[in-house]
């Protein structure tokens, strides 16, 4: 119950937002820092609940804004289409991974993960009519009201995405599924003998978490009004979507949350002030520090505190 | 008392090596059956087949009447085939009542609160309840072996595979762990017990048989058991 009244209270600020900060940079700053909560959020489905590190975050990342792409292209779909059906490409992409899983396991299905993104960025490289390795320019539709900016469309429904995101990880955590993944995660053959059947729980979280990936991807086009493949399948998304729900904790849903907005504002924040090539000097350090000082991120930092003070 | 668990003519190769030849054994409901041979000789690849962890390549195991050999392991689980590992694995970020819920959940379709019920006395009965609420990784040896058995007994087994339960622990240990599976052959489950420790497998079971280089090399009374040239051969080399 607090979950939903902190979910609505987030959309109702999202549009009060919107509709009272006038200073477009907010909005532009703050998507980026939802896109990372949502991919933050689907990666931890896989990788921290069912301890399947996926490397190719940019393939699904990048499979989602090609899909948009492809539909504002060829049909002139709206928006809301193409993030439905971008989110079903990743899921079928991520049910194959899933299937990677039969026979992959460790560093191995990790590795095979970053060849799926090597192989479809190259596949998308080579597709003139999605604009080759030059890219493509995107025009925005006009924007529909309430908004008066697209910007600020598109944060609203980054902030809907995101819940969305943490609504289902939290679902995924709390019920019966959750405790499988974690059982997989501890040993696979032991919970393969603790009744879990370990293949399907597999197979659904790498489609929840591709679906949810793509998802995330689709509204890139338009956003930056403008795609091209090295950017929208970059490696930095797999390694963000990694790095923040480590320095958050896999644990509890909130973690890739925390990890997200806490990272995701630094890099903002040396982006605008010092440089962009510093970003990645930001994650790899903090990195460190987390996995040296708290291996169980930001949350289990907290719980060791809070048993500490409480006592 | 019925056939609960027949083997047929099950063969398994590894590469070019035959782990399992033409093994066939029948184990009775309720039975206490024991399997012992030397290291290698294919006990535990026996048992990963009985409970799904590998596939046999030819022959067949019927389990309570039905053909289970293309199951999925989950499934055979569900059927009533439990095991526990010869090396502990626990769920080892989840306490040791949570690792008790995982079975009660996927197996037995408990709600929550009936499974901890369940769990608390299990590890009652195991002499686990003060550590219910522990994380399982900070368990002793023979704590964790415990662990294993309560475990695979949360899933409500007809048949329990104990794997090298005993190894490792000390004499009263070893007497510990007899007592509770004795307790639990009592109850009603049908119990394979494979083991190295020859006092604790001799005093436990009704009826043995012993394997070397994936054979059934005898099989009979433990007395008649110690008795065999050919098991004394494999063990001893003599």
């Amino acid at each position: 119950m607090k979950f939903w009244i902190s979910a609505a209270l987030a959309l109702v600020l999202a549009g009060i937002a919107a509709a009272t900060i006038s200073n477009e940079y907010f909005f532009f700053a703050a998507y980026v820092v939802l896109q990372a909560v949502i991919l933050a959020t689907a990666w931890n489905i896989l990788g921290g609940y069912a301890g399947y590190v996926n490397f190719g975050t940019g393939a699904f990342f990048g499979v989602g804004a090609y899909t948009g792409v492809l539909l504002i292209k060829s049909l002139g779909l709206p928006l809301g289409l193409q993030i439905a059906a971008a989110a079903a490409m990743g899921g079928i992409l991520g049910f194959g991974i899933g299937l990677l899983t039969l026979r992959l396991r460790g560093i191995f299905f990790s590795i095979a993960t970053v060849a799926i993104a090597i192989i479809l960025e190259t596949l998308v490289l080579n597709v003139r009519y999605l604009g080759g390795a030059t890219g493509m320019q995107i025009l925005r539709p006009e924007v529909t009201p309430p908004f008066d900016s697209y910007i600020k469309m598109l944060f609203v429904i980054g902030v809907l995405l995101a819940v969305i995101a943490v609504a289902i990880a939290r679902y995924i955590e709390i019920s019966w599924l959750g405790r499988g993944l974690r059982a997989i995660r501890d040993s696979e053959e032991a919970a393969e003998c603790s009744g879990v059947p370990t293949l399907k729980l597999k197979l659904l979280a790498c489609t929840v978490s591709g679906a949810l990936m793509s998802a995330a991807g689709a509204p890139l086009a338009m956003y930056q009004s403008f795609v091209e493949p090295a950017s929208s399948f970059s490696l930095n998304y797999s390694v963000n979507a990694l790095a923040m729900p480590i320095i958050g904790g896999m644990a509890h849903w909130i973690g890739p949350v925390l990890g997200a907005v806490l990272l995701g504002t630094i890099q903002q924040l040396v982006t605008v002030t010092i440089s962009s090539e510093l970003n990645v000097l930001v994650v790899g350090v903090l990195l460190v520090f987390f996995v040296v000082a708290a291996p169980e991120g930001i949350v289990g930092l907290a719980g060791k505190l809070w048993a500490r003070f409480s006592r | 008392m019925g056939t609960l668990l027949q083997v047929k003519a099950v063969s398994k190769h590894f590469g070019g090596f035959t782990a399992l030849d033409q093994v066939s054994v029948d184990i009775a409901e309720g039975e206490r059956f024991g399997l012992i041979g030397p290291n290698g000789s294919g006990k535990t690849t026996l048992i990963n087949c009985v409970s799904g962890s590998l596939r046999n390549e030819s022959g067949s195991i019927v389990f309570a009447g039905e053909e289970v050999s293309r199951l999925a392991a989950y499934q055979r689980t569900r059927r009533g085939i439990a095991r526990s590992f010869q090396i502990p694995r626990p769920f080892r970020t989840m306490t040791l009542l949570e690792n008790l819920l995982v079975p009660s959940a996927y197996v037995v379709h408990m709600k929550d609160a009936e499974g901890e019920v369940q769990a608390m006395d299990l590890l009652r009965k195991m002499g686990l309840a003060d550590k219910a609420h522990s994380r399982s990784n900070t368990l002793s040896q023979v704590e964790l072996r415990k662990l294993e058995l309560a475990r695979a007994m949360a899933a409500r087994p007809k048949l329990l595979i104990s794997d090298e339960a005993m190894a490792g622990l000390s004499g009263t240990e070893v007497e510990e762990m007899l007592k509770i599976l004795f307790a639990l052959n009592e109850s009603g489950i049908t119990i394979i017990m494979i083991e190295h420790i020859m006092q604790a497998v001799m005093r436990f079971s009704q009826r043995i048989v012993c394997l070397d280089a994936g054979k059934i090399i005898c099989e009979g009374t433990p007395t008649s058991i110690v008795q065999n040239p050919d098991v004394q051969k494999a063990y001893l080399g003599a």
